[in-house]
């Protein structure tokens, strides 16, 4: 086939046109904000600085939720997990720094800090999960996976930003393991048992507009003033009292990434506890805007591939006949 | 111009049996993989979900695949029809690319057996990028072959069934247009939602654009790369003037690609990473230099035309766009305390479906229509001898 | 130690050899001496004349006198009366009255300057200590009178020790312990409710084997019965360790004999040495936390009687073992001498093919044939 200028340019004009038809008719779709939280969504205050780093709520996590203990020494004498992983849903971390001997302290001091799901106002596993076996619920807003419909992409995993979704890599057929805010016992109208079984109410269950509440009172009470802490469940009359710590002015969760259904309390800086400083704007939501902004009905592509069509027919009836 | 044809000859050679004792090797450690688990032969962990499978075999190979989605591009959408010779290599080498990126996908899914859920309405979740990555792919991965069918029909259909494949042939066509465009840009939107798990020099609300500009420049630079190799290697008459035209293309292309890519961290405020963020800014510069080398090599049309310089500016684009790729997924990407390199296993899996790809693309050569007939080897298998077959190991390297 | 002693000993004490021996090596080994001390308590004991002791009840519920004489180490009671000069205790005493009152003024003129005083009870300050008088005067007056021409101070039970029970809020009487009284010589505490008998003891016979009291801690307690905390030595510490609770009485995780700690068992915040040397001598087990009850922190000035049995202690010296997950664990498999060699060798190898192909190119006349073969 001869090269032709005006084939060419034929070509590319049409080409362009097809691009430029797509674009047109690409709406700026509206950004995608932060979702919501359910107005009934329940939540764990987790507050560290009365945590007394016991693991109780490690073991009743084993029991409630029938995981097997988890060996970090060659020994393998004692459960001691060094992190949540595809047998442990929730761990209790150690802070330890210099001489490490005063609690909640930043500089030689030491403090608990408890990883598991914080159940993420608008959660970037449940968006970026291809089969939805990632869900969020309407009503409780507890994130849950559904083994029977995972594939085992991982894509959660990848995307989480505090690293909460856990894979059995050591298993033919394995899970994905994270904690789902023990949905099965609230069915049977119990709470999760790690703030049922936290002897000093350093994990505690309740609707997290409650929790919120309770984080904020902690947080308003000067140091060293005498406080009471609810255990269980927020406003249980199951109280103690306890000298009221030196907060970090913020509880973790309220804005991050949207927010959280877990809320955190601490004396050491939540960065060196193992919790990041984010942004309020989540990632699935600004993800999510993109991907909406490319794919909005469809409308681009099905452009774009209307155009294609007719210049590829007419390009390769040309090539054909010079053929 | 002549016609495409098979080339013919003895398909036991050096190349191939080393391709295919390493393809052997690679079916061995899969099926440890299916009855031990992931863990048993990688090093991926719950820090590191995505390892060298997704890094290589998703995201690098099918960039380097994507030579007949380029090539596509140029001779039927832009009806630079000149070009026609080199569509039928490059949509072999890009069937071939994504077929097995695909495969090695089901051996990287923890729980392949539900794989088909990504299909179904009832489980497919549209806010997915990898919903629609996955499903992008599969679609193009059979498109390829659709589009590669006239060749296959060529050899064995009787002519009536081919005119109808040559006629119909725009459909497919229009379809490999369109769906790397969008999963090309997808895989780069993939490590948006990992926020700050990926260094702030690679994450970017523009990484569709940035991955689908590369991707097509890596498709050209494919052609490019397997034109010369197959020049040499099947001692065939050079395309040097045809690949010379086509990489004024990745000039356009990679400029274009570093105005955003550096435009983007201007913008953002971060040009002073590029400097003090340690072994992060190695790997940019690293990537950067790559990247801006083939735009110098192919500044004047002296040099396009030179065989030697045409080809070292293909290997760099293509060293750029894999190294952008690997950093985006794995190096840039981290979280506190958690270590990955691919364990020996991993690595010889990845070497095993490069060496497959590489077995079938000398296999279909040799069987089908696929290479321009005009050369002085046809059917001599004398002539077919690959000259050295570590030279055809570097395809993915 | 010389037969004659011994012999002596058994007629005074009325005691087999073999269990005096015993005696002296469980005292020995209740403070924590070194092999040979046993030997030395044995001399002293056999050789001393009896040090006599005047013991002062206050506001107290005698318990520790109670405990005392329910130690049951081989005639242990013996000891107390033959060791011991008991010249003054309200409540072993035959006599009574204005007789019991001349005996103590006679024994203090006597012993002058060599005496031991024990106290047992609070003494109240309030409104000129009014409220406790034994013979028409206030504790107050007594435990100073006394404690003048004492050789020692000791302060049994947390009454004396450190106000106890009847300083509890609002504290009605002012009652405080006798070191907030007697300034001017060191008083040994032995607080507790009731203190383990042998702490006491072995308080009186390192006394009178090495003749000084034993080393204090900043309390003023034997360091080798407070030295250490309860929930450190606690036969339930590893339940606590694992997470294992009882989360109400009688429940499972009680009746398996999980941790108290949350029933409000006082332990991480008490320092005695309750679980390492129990209480009446008949064997494992008894000891408050033993039994399944909490314990209340009875020896523990602003634990004991102040807070709440069941409220939550404030664990101290829980500084996490060592084991202990931490914030950041390094974890994954990085790059190792097999992977990285793999890498290494494709890496080359293509690098090293690359090179050669490019080397090549340039060179070649696409008619030439002969260099497509090997």
């Amino acid at each position: 086939m001869a090269f032709s200028r005006r084939n060419f340019l034929k070509g590319a004009a049409a080409g362009s046109a097809a691009a430029a038809c797509a674009a047109a008719t690409t709406t700026p779709a509206e950004a995608r904000e932060n979702l919501t939280m359910p107005p009934k969504a329940v939540g764990l205050l987790y507050d560290s600085t009365i945590c007394v780093g016991c693991k109780a709520c490690v073991v009743a996590c084993r029991d409630a939720n029938d995981t097997h203990p988890e060996f970090s020494t060659e020994e393998k004498l004692w459960d001691n997990p060094l992190d949540i992983s595809g047998k442990t849903i929730t761990v209790i971390k150690m802070y330890s720094e210099g001489t490490g001997q005063h609690k909640d302290q930043e500089k030689d001091g030491f403090a608990f800090m408890k990883r598991s799901c914080l159940h993420c106002v608008d959660p970037s596993c449940v968006s970026v999960c291809p089969v939805t076996a990632m869900t969020k619920d309407p009503v409780t807003g507890i994130v849950s996976h559904e083994p029977a419909d995972c594939i085992g992409c991982r894509y959660c995993i990848v995307a989480c930003p505090f690293a909460v979704p856990q894979f059995e890599f050591d298993k033919a057929f394995p899970k994905l393991l994270k904690c789902q805010l023990c949905k099965h016992r609230q069915a049977e109208g119990k709470i999760p048992a790690c703030a049922e079984v936290c002897p000093t109410g350093a994990t505690l269950f309740g609707p997290v507009t409650a929790l919120k509440e309770e984080a904020d009172r902690r947080l308003a009470v000067p140091a060293g003033k005498p406080n009471t802490f609810a255990r269980k469940t927020v406003g249980s009359p199951d109280v103690h009292e306890h000298p009221n710590a030196a907060y970090v002015q913020h509880a973790y969760g309220t804005t991050e990434m949207g927010g959280t259904q877990m809320l955190l309390l601490s004396g050491v800086p939540f960065e060196k506890m193992g919790y990041p400083k984010l942004r309020e704007r989540s990632y699935a939501s600004e993800a999510e805007t993109i991907q909406e902004g490319i794919y909005h009905d469809l409308i681009a592509p099905v452009a774009l591939f209307a155009g294609l069509l007719y210049v590829a027919r007419k390009n390769t009836k040309n090539h054909d006949e010079e053929e | 111009m002549s016609k495409a044809a098979p080339l013919g000859g003895s398909y036991i050679t050096k190349t191939t049996v080393i391709t295919a004792i390493l393809t052997v090797i690679m079916g061995a450690l899969l099926l440890y993989r299916l009855v031990f688990g992931l863990g048993a032969v990688t090093n991926l962990s719950n820090g590191y979900g995505f390892g060298l499978w997704i890094a290589y075999d998703v995201f690098i190979s099918t960039a380097f695949a994507c030579g007949g989605y380029s090539m596509a591009i140029l001779v039927y959408i832009f009806n630079r029809g000149e070009y026609h010779p080199l569509v039928r290599p490059a949509l072999i080498a890009s069937a071939f690319g994504y077929s097995l990126g695909g495969m090695s996908i089901m051996f990287d899914v923890g729980r392949y057996w539900n794989a088909w859920h990504l299909f179904l309405p009832g489980w497919a979740n549209p806010t997915s990028i990898m919903f629609e990555v996955a499903c992008c792919i599969a679609a193009y991965c059979m498109v390829l072959w659709v589009e590669f069918a006239p060749a296959i029909a060529e050899r064995f259909a009787p002519p009536k069934v081919v005119a109808i494949l040559k006629k119909t042939a725009f459909i497919p066509i229009a379809i490999g247009c369109l769906l790397p465009t969008m999963h090309q840009s997808s895989l780069g939107s993939l490590l948006i939602p990992a926020g700050y798990l990926v260094h702030p020099l690679w994450q970017s609300n523009l990484l569709p654009v940035m991955a689908l500009s590369s991707a097509i420049c890596m498709g050209y630079s494919i052609v490019i790369f397997e034109g010369s190799l197959v020049t040499e290697a099947y001692n065939r008459p050079s395309e040097a003037h045809m690949l010379g035209k086509i990489s004024r293309l990745i000039s356009g292309l990679l400029i274009f690609y570093l105005v955003v890519r550096w435009g983007n961290l201007a913008y953002a405020g971060k040009l002073g990473l590029v400097l003090t963020s340690g072994k992060y800014s190695f790997f940019f510069i690293l990537e950067n230099l790559l990247f801006v080398l083939p735009v110098i090599l192919l500044a004047t049309q002296k040099n396009r035309v030179n065989p030697q310089l045409l080809f070292i500016a293909a290997v760099s684009m293509l060293l750029a766009g894999a190294l952008y790729r690997l950093d985006l997924v794995l190096i840039a990407y981290g979280r506190e305390g958690w270590h990955y390199f691919p364990s020996v296993g991993e690595i010889l899996i990845t070497v095993g479906f490069v060496a497959l790809e590489i077995l079938g693309y000398i296999v279909c050569v040799k069987l089908f229509p696929v290479l321009s007939s005009h050369h002085p080897a046809h059917g001599k298998g004398s002539h077919t001898v690959l000259r050295a077959p570590s030279a055809a190991a570097t395809t993915n390297e | 130690m010389n037969d004659d002693i011994l012999n002596a000993i058994e007629t005074r004490l009325g005691l087999s050899r073999r269990s005096f021996m015993q005696f002296c090596a469980a005292m020995a080994a209740t403070m924590g001496l070194p092999k040979g001390a046993d030997a030395a308590i044995a001399n002293a004991i056999a050789s001393s004349t009896r040090p006599p002791v005047i013991w002062l009840h206050f506001q107290e519920c005698t318990g520790c006198t109670e405990s005392m004489l329910r130690a049951e180490h081989p005639a242990l009671d013996k000891l107390i009366l033959e060791i011991i000069s008991l010249d003054y205790h309200e409540t072993l005493f035959a006599g009574a009255g204005h007789q019991a009152e001349a005996a103590r003024k006679a024994s203090m003129a006597a012993n002058k300057g060599k005496y031991v005083l024990v106290v047992e009870g609070a003494i109240p300050m309030k409104d000129g200590g009014i409220y406790c008088k034994v013979g028409g005067h206030t504790a107050l007056d007594l435990v100073k009178e006394c404690a003048a021409d004492a050789a020692a101070v000791i302060a049994i039970g947390s009454c004396a020790a450190w106000g106890g029970m009847p300083s509890s809020a609002p504290n009605p009487t002012g009652a405080v312990g006798v070191d907030e009284i007697i300034k001017d010589k060191p008083v040994v505490n032995i607080p507790g409710c009731p203190p383990s008998p042998y702490n006491f003891l072995s308080t009186v016979v390192h006394y009178l084997t090495f003749g000084k009291l034993p080393e204090l801690d900043g309390k003023g307690r034997p360091k080798f019965a407070y030295g250490r905390i309860i929930h450190e030595n606690c036969e339930r510490r590893p339940h606590f360790d694992a997470g294992r609770f009882a989360q109400e009485f009688g429940d499972e995780g009680h009746r398996l004999g999980y941790c108290l700690y949350k029933l409000g068992c006082k332990g991480p915040e008490t320092f005695a040495n309750c679980p390492s040397i129990l209480f009446n001598d008949i064997g494992s087990g008894s000891w408050p936390v033993g039994t399944g009850h909490p314990c209340i922190g009875c020896s523990e000035k602003g634990i004991g009687f102040t807070k709440p049995i069941h409220s939550l202690a404030e664990p101290v010296y829980i500084t996490p073992p060592e084991s202990y997950a931490r914030i950041v664990e390094e974890q994954g498999q990085g790059i190792t001498l097999a992977s990285g060699a793999t890498m290494a060798v494709i890496g080359g190898l293509a690098v090293g093919a690359g090179a050669k192909f490019a080397a090549n190119l340039g060179k070649k006349k696409p008619e030439d044939s002969s260099i497509g073969k090997e």
